[in-house]
C-alpha cells in the first residue's frame, strides 16, 4: 500500500509538469496583456514598455517558461503581477476559506444525498422516489446565483436568521492561525467567533451543496438499484436477514464504490473554488481569486493557482483510490 | 475492518447526517442573534460635543465596496480601491478641497513660485508625526517623491536614506510625465523643500495633490521595502490596522493627527469587499455596511424610497466619448462626415436608457464642473435632419458610397461608460437612421486598448473615455486630444492651433488666463469635431442616515476625516 501511495505521489511530478506547460501556453496564446490591463486607458507607450520589461513579458516565451520552472524547482511559485505578493502566501490566505466552505458543503451534500439515494432505491417508484429525483434534477439545474440570492432574501432579510455575506461579522475578533476560521476559533476557544463563523458558512455551503447533493443522490440511487438486483442480495434475503441488514450491510457497501468516486470528483471540483458562490457571498476564496486573475491576466496567479489546484485534485483522487481498498477488500492497490 | 464494519459505516453516515441537521438547527437558533448592525465601540465621553447635531467622536463606519485594494503604496497603485485607503492613511503637500479639485494647503503650509515658474519652494507644517512616531520632515518629502524619479536628482537636509531600486515603474509618476517636468528635489532645511522644474508646467501643483504624491514614512518603508505596500504608514487621519485579503481592511483613528480643527471622529473605518452589487446593497439595507459604493441603478430607485438611506451624489469628473480613426480617410479630412455622425447620435436617449439616468449629456470633452468649461459652445445635439444634410455635403447622400463602417465598443463597464456594447448598438441604430451602416465590434479589454492605440485600418469609430486625475483641464484636453504632443495620444488628432493652445496652457501660470485658453480650445474642438463627447456619468453612493458629513469627491477619492456617526 505504502509503495502504491509513493508511486502515485511520484506520478504527480509529470502530471504537474504537463499542466504547467498547457497552462503556460494557453495563457500566452489568449489575447490580452497584463501591462495593458494594469495601466488601463492612461498607459503611455513608455510606461507600457517599462512595465513589460519589469514583468519579463518582453522576453521570448521559452525564456519566460524557463524562469517560471527555475523558480518552481526551488518551490517558489513566483510573485503576483497585481498585488506584488508571493503567490504561495496568497494561496495560503485563500485556500483555507475555500476548503472550509467545501468541507461543509460536502458534508451537507453527502449526508442528504446518500440518504435520499438509499431511500429512493429501496422504495423505487414510490412518491418519495419521484419527489427526491425531481428534487435532484432541480438541484443540478438550479442557477447557483439565483439560489444564493433567494436564500439571502429568505434567511437574512425576511427571517433575520443568518448573516448575508462574508466569513465573520464586523466587531468579532479572531486570532487567525490556520485561516480556517472554525478551526481557529476552536483552537483559541473563542466561542463567539466560532458561532459567528458557523453562522456565516451555512448559507454559502448550502448553496454550494445543491449540485453535488443532487449528483450524489442520483448516483447512490442507481448504484443501489444495481446492487439490490444481484444474486447475493437475493441469497441474503432468502437467508432470512432483515431488510435493514440486507440494505445497509450487504448492498450499501458495494454500492458505495461509484458513489465515493463521484464524491471525490465533486470534492475536487469544490476545492477548485466556486466562483459564483464565493462572489455572491463575498467569500474570500480561491474561485474569486482565480477569476479576477484571469480577468486581469495575472499570469503568475493563474499558473501558480492552477498548479496548486491540480496537485490537490491528484491527491484527492489518490485518497479516493485508497478508500476503495478500505471499503472493498476485493480491490487491492498495488 | 471486516465483519461488523457495515454498522460502523452506517454510524458514520448517521453521524454526518446528524452533523448536517445540527448545522441547520444552529441556523434556527440564530434567530435571537438576528443580523446585528456592526458592533460599535462606545464613544469617548470626554470628547462629546455640546450640540446634538454637531460632530460626535466615536463609532465604526463600514464602507462596502466592489473589490479589494491591490496595494497600499500610493506611488505604485493605479486603482480606485487602493487609492481610497491611501486617501485616509496618507497626505500630500497639497490637498484638493472637500467637494472640488480646487487646491488647498496639505502638509505644506504655503509655497512660493519663482518668477520664471521653474522653482517651487514648499514650506512644510511643523510638529507632524507619522503613524510610526517618526517626525514628518522635508527629507521625507524628498524620499517619497524622489524614489519615483527615473534619474534621482535629490538632496536631503539631513543624512537621508539610500533609496532601494524601484520595484516596478511608478505608474502615475510615469503617466503624468513627471520625469519630463521635475528636474530635482532638494530639502534646504528640515521644513523647506525646493522643486526645480525642467520646464514651466502649470498643472504641476495639481499633480502634487494626487495620490501618487503622498508622503510616506521613510523609516517604515526602509524597514521592509517589499512589504510596505501591505503595511502603509503615513501622516493621515487614519492608521492602518489590518488587512484580510478580499475581505476587509481596518483603519483606526490616528490619535496624534496634526489637524485638531476637524476630525477624525470615527474610532474605526472598515472597508469591506462585497463583489456582487445587489448583495452589497442588501448589506446596506440591513445596516451591516453604512455606505454602498456602485449600487445597481435599479437599487438607487429603491434607496430613494427608503427613509433610512441618503443619497450622496456627485457629478463625475469624467467623459465618455466616441472617437474617429483620424489616421485614415474618410475620417481624417472629411469634416462634414464627422459632423453628420455627431448630429446623428441621440445622446439624451443613451443617457436616459443606458446610463439609466445617472449621467448628463456632454457637449464639451471636459465636465461642466471644471474651471475653464466653455458653456457658450452649443455642442452637437441630436438632429437627424442636420445629420443628413452634412452627410450629403460630405459626398455620401443617404450614406451611398460609404462602405459599412466598424464601431468599436468597449467590452467592460467603466465609470464613464456603463455598457459599451449596448451603447454601441444604440449608436449603430442611430447611424442607420441617416443611412450609415455600422457594425458593432468588440474585443477583450486588454486587446481593445492595445489595438486601439495602433489605430488599425479596421477601426472607424471607437468608444473610450477618461476619469480625471487632478481637476486640471489640461488633464482632459491635452492628454486626450493633442495628438501632436505624442503618438501615445489615443485620438491622434493633429491640429496645429489646438496644439499651440495646449502648450500655452501648460506654460501659463495664471489660472484666469489659462481658463480663457482652454475655452478657445473647446471652441476649436467643436468647430473641427475630431471626436464626439457623449456623456459625463454621475456617481451616487447610498449611505445610511447615521453617516454624517460624508461628501463624494470629483476624483472619486473617499475621505472619512470629517465624517461622524450620529
Amino acid at each position: 500500500m505504502l509503495a502504491y501511495i509513493l508511486r502515485r505521489i511520484l506520478i504527480l511530478i509529470p502530471t504537474l509538469l504537463g499542466v504547467s506547460v498547457i497552462v503556460f501556453l494557453m495563457l500566452h496564446i489568449t489575447p490580452g496583456d497584463p501591462a495593458e490591463l494594469l495601466l488601463g486607458e492612461r498607459a503611455t507607450e513608455e510606461a507600457l514598455l517599462q512595465m513589460r520589461e519589469h514583468l519579463g513579458l518582453n522576453r521570448p516565451l521559452h525564456e519566460q517558461y524557463g524562469m517560471f520552472m527555475q523558480r518552481l524547482m526551488r518551490g517558489d511559485l513566483g510573485e503576483t503581477i497585481w498585488t506584488r505578493q508571493k503567490v504561495w502566501v496568497e494561496v495560503k490566505q485563500r485556500f483555507p476559506a475555500t476548503m472550509e466552505l467545501s468541507i461543509v458543503a460536502l458534508l451537507i451534500s453527502c449526508s442528504l444525498g446518500i440518504t435520499f439515494g438509499i431511500v429512493s432505491a429501496t422504495r423505487q417508484y414510490s412518491l418519495f422516489d419521484y419527489l427526491s429525483m425531481v428534487g435532484a434534477l432541480a438541484g443540478v439545474s438550479m442557477p447557483i446565483f439565483w439560489l444564493g440570492l433567494v436564500f439571502m432574501l429568505i434567511f437574512s432579510l425576511n427571517l433575520g436568521w443568518l448573516p448575508l455575506s462574508g466569513r465573520l461579522s464586523v466587531g468579532i475578533n479572531l486570532e487567525v492561525i490556520t485561516n480556517f476560521y472554525v478551526l481557529d476559533a476552536l483552537l483559541t476557544r473563542n466561542w463567539p467567533a466560532l458561532r459567528d463563523a458557523l453562522w456565516h458558512i451555512i448559507m454559502p455551503a448550502a448553496t454550494l451543496s445543491t449540485i453535488p447533493m443532487a449528483i450524489v443522490a442520483r448516483m447512490t440511487r442507481s448504484a443501489m438499484l444495481d446492487v439490490l438486483r444481484q444474486d447475493y442480495i437475493k441469497t441474503a434475503k432468502a437467508k432470512g436477514l432483515s431488510r435493514f441488514t440486507v440494505t445497509y450491510k450487504h448492498a450499501l457497501r458495494n454500492a458505495l464504490i461509484p458513489v465515493i468516486t463521484t464524491i471525490g470528483l465533486q470534492f475536487g471540483v469544490l476545492l477548485g473554488g466556486a466562483i459564483l458562490t464565493e462572489t455572491i457571498f463575498a467569500w474570500p476564496g480561491v474561485g474569486k481569486w482565480m477569476y479576477d486573475a484571469v480577468m486581469q491576466r495575472d499570469y503568475m496567479v493563474i499558473q501558480g493557482g492552477v498548479l496548486f489546484i491540480a496537485a490537490i485534485f491528484v491527491v484527492i483522487n489518490l485518497c479516493v483510490d485508497v478508500l476503495y481498498a478500505v471499503i472493498n477488500p476485493r480491490i487491492s492497490v498495488r | 475492518m471486516k465483519k461488523g464494519s457495515g454498522y460502523f459505516r452506517l454510524l458514520c453516515v448517521g453521524a454526518i447526517a446528524l452533523l448536517a441537521a445540527g448545522l441547520i438547527a444552529c441556523g434556527e437558533k440564530a434567530e435571537e442573534a438576528k443580523v446585528a448592525p456592526p458592533e460599535t465601540k462606545p464613544a469617548a465621553p470626554a470628547m462629546q460635543p455640546a450640540s446634538a447635531d454637531g460632530p460626535k467622536t466615536g463609532g465604526t463606519l463600514v464602507f462596502g465596496r466592489g473589490g479589494d485594494s491591490v496595494g497600499l503604496d500610493p506611488a505604485y497603485e493605479t486603482d480606485g480601491n487602493s487609492f481610497m485607503i491611501c486617501d485616509n492613511v496618507y497626505e500630500a503637500l497639497i490637498a484638493f478641497k472637500d467637494e472640488s479639485t480646487a487646491l488647498e494647503p496639505g502638509l505644506a503650509e504655503s509655497w512660493d513660485i519663482s518668477a520664471d515658474g521653474l522653482t517651487y519652494t514648499f514650506h512644510l507644517r511643523k510638529d507632524i508625526q507619522f503613524h510610526d512616531g517618526t517626525p514628518f520632515t522635508a527629507d521625507a518629502v524628498v524620499f517619497s517623491l524622489g524614489r519615483q524619479m527615473k534619474e534621482r536628482k535629490i538632496k536631503y537636509a539631513g543624512t537621508g536614506w539610500e533609496i532601494p531600486a524601484q520595484e516596478r515603474p511608478p505608474e502615475y509618476w510615469v503617466s503624468m510625465e513627471m520625469d519630463d517636468i521635475v528636474d530635482g528635489i532638494e530639502a534646504t532645511d528640515d521644513h523647506t523643500v525646493v522643486f526645480k522644474l525642467k520646464k514651466v508646467n502649470a498643472p504641476f501643483l495639481a499633480n502634487l495633490a494626487m495620490d501618487f504624491a503622498d508622503i510616506v514614512s521613510p523609516t517604515a518603508y526602509m524597514k521592509d521595502p517589499k512589504e510596505f505596500i501591505r503595511n502603509p504608514v503615513g501622516t493621515g487621519p487614519f492608521k492602518f490596522v489590518s488587512w484580510v485579503k478580499d475581505d476587509r481592511i481596518i483603519l483606526e483613528r490616528f490619535q496624534g493627527y496634526w489637524d485638531k480643527a476637524a476630525g477624525p471622529y470615527l474610532d474605526q473605518a472598515i472597508f469591506r469587499s462585497i463583489p456582487e452589487n445587489s448583495v452589497r446593497f442588501l448589506e446596506l439595507k440591513t445596516g451591516n455596511i453604512h455606505i454602498c459604493q456602485f449600487p445597481n441603478p435599479a437599487d438607487i430607485e429603491l434607496a430613494r424610497q427608503d427613509s433610512n438611506l441618503t443619497l450622496p451624489t456627485q457629478p463625475g469628473m469624467n467623459i465618455g466619448y466616441l472617437g474617429f480613426n483620424l489616421t485614415k480617410e474618410p475620417w481624417k479630412s472629411n469634416l462634414d462626415l464627422r459632423k453628420a455622425v455627431a448630429f446623428a447620435l441621440n445622446k439624451q436617449a443613451i443617457v436616459d436608457n443606458l446610463y439609466q439616468g445617472l449621467g448628463q449629456v456632454a457637449k464639451n470633452p471636459i465636465p461642466p464642473t471644471m474651471w475653464g468649461y466653455n458653456d457658450a459652445v452649443p455642442g452637437y445635439m441630436y438632429d437627424p435632419a442636420k445629420a443628413k444634410e452634412h452627410l450629403q455635403k460630405a459626398g455620401f447622400p443617404d450614406g451611398q458610397g460609404l462602405p459599412e463602417i466598424t464601431l468599436w465598443s468597449m467590452p467592460v463597464p467603466r465609470p464613464y461608460n456603463p455598457d459599451g456594447v449596448k451603447i454601441g448598438e444604440a449608436m449603430a441604430a442611430d447611424l442607420a437612421d441617416i443611412g450609415i451602416k455600422a457594425k458593432v465590434v468588440t474585443f477583450e479589454w486588454g486587446t481593445y486598448l492595445k489595438r486601439q492605440r495602433e489605430q488599425p485600418e479596421d477601426m472607424d469609430l471607437f468608444q473610450l473615455g477618461w476619469t480625471g486625475d487632478n481637476g486640471d483641464p489640461d488633464n482632459f484636453l491635452a492628454v486626450l486630444f493633442d495628438g501632436m504632443a505624442s503618438e501615445a495620444i489615443r485620438t491622434q488628432w493633429h491640429n496645429e492651433a489646438y496644439h499651440q493652445l495646449m502648450v500655452q496652457g501648460r506654460e501659463t501660470i495664471d489660472q484666469n488666463k489659462r481658463a480663457e485658453i482652454y475655452k478657445q480650445a473647446q471652441q476649436i474642438f467643436y468647430d473641427e469635431c475630431p471626436n464626439i463627447a457623449i456623456a459625463h456619468s454621475t456617481v451616487i453612493w447610498p449611505a445610511v442616515n447615521s453617516v454624517q458629513n460624508f461628501k463624494l469627491h470629483p476624483t472619486s477619492s473617499v475621505r472619512l476625516k470629517n465624517v461622524w456617526m450620529k
